[in-house]
């Protein structure tokens, strides 16, 4: 088995907010992540696909079919975008870094069609990420 | 749905590694400058993993305020700009390698109540890191 690892960035707005809580409830649990105008991050994605060579081309997979697979899936969907107000997926779901991870394996995982999505790692920032393994065990 | 959360959080500290087990001369050898008799200094970077269900409510592993609070006060405040070989107890007995460093701070983190942790990656500097994630069967693993 080999990984090959291919990473974007992306820069995209969100706002913590459950509309359950209240007011102060909101503002006391997500802090400056509540403020009502919302915030954004530039994210960096590292998307890992394993699997064993092809002998033909000694690929695991076509690096330009990933990087067309990312440009359609995240970067269409979430580049400069309100990632409250305009992925469909992300819809009743409060966009925390966990949550965009995991939306993003949904929409990859099905797609990878050489080899298979080991992990997703999306970094809000330099001092945050978050890994999503789908229901694997660690790449 | 199987997500792990890591924040990195960053300190700086001295050390000397210095085993009273072995000789100077021995000393000496193997651990070379890191032996020289005043000590020296890192800036660390310790990356702290967790893992647990996603709480509904929020959308989160773990609340990053509150985990910041009890890094802060299990492990940054004590550890830094200290000297890891005089400041910290544990180290009166034990050599300050960052592999040892790495297991003293993930016994400090694992009571953190918010969520498991997973594993401590400890960077000494940009090249060297270690990563402890505890001892197969125990409670943490």
């Amino acid at each position: 088995m080999v990984y090959l690892t291919r990473k974007i960035e992306f820069s995209a707005a969100h706002r913590y907010h459950n509309p359950d809580f209240s007011a102060e409830e909101n503002r006391r649990i997500f802090g400056k992540c509540n403020y009502p105008n919302g915030h954004g991050h530039n994210y960096v994605l590292e998307v890992t696909v394993g699997g064993e060579t092809d002998p033909a081309t000694g690929m695991v997979l076509d690096l330009k079919e990933l990087k067309e697979l990312l440009e359609r899936e995240v970067m269409d969907r979430m580049d400069h975008r309100s990632l409250n107000h305009e992925v469909a997926e992300l819809a009743g779901r409060i966009p925390t870094c966990e949550n965009v991870a995991a939306v993003i394996w949904e929409l990859l995982a099905p797609k990878i069609r050489r080899g298979q999505l080991a992990r997703v790692r999306l970094w809000e920032s330099p001092d945050l990420y978050v890994d999503c393994y789908g229901d694997g065990g660690r790449a | 749905m199987r997500l792990e959360l890591t924040r990195r959080y960053s300190f700086a500290a001295s050390h000397r590694l210095h085993s009273p087990l072995l000789s100077p001369a021995e000393n000496q050898r193997i651990y070379g400058k890191c032996n020289n008799p005043y000590g020296h200094g890192h800036n660390y970077v310790a990356e702290v993993t967790l893992t647990g269900p996603l709480d509904p409510a929020t959308g989160m592993i773990a609340h990053l305020g509150d985990l910041d609070r009890f890094v802060a006060r299990e492990v940054l405040e004590p550890l830094d700009h200290r000297n890891l070989n005089e400041d910290l107890p544990v180290f009166r007995d034990r050599v300050p390698t960052t592999e040892n460093l790495c297991i003293e701070i993930f016994e400090r983190l694992k009571k953190f109540p918010g969520a498991r942790l997973v594993r401590i990656r400890l960077e000494e500097t940009g090249r060297n890191s270690f990563e402890y994630a505890g001892e197969p069967g125990g409670s943490q693993t």
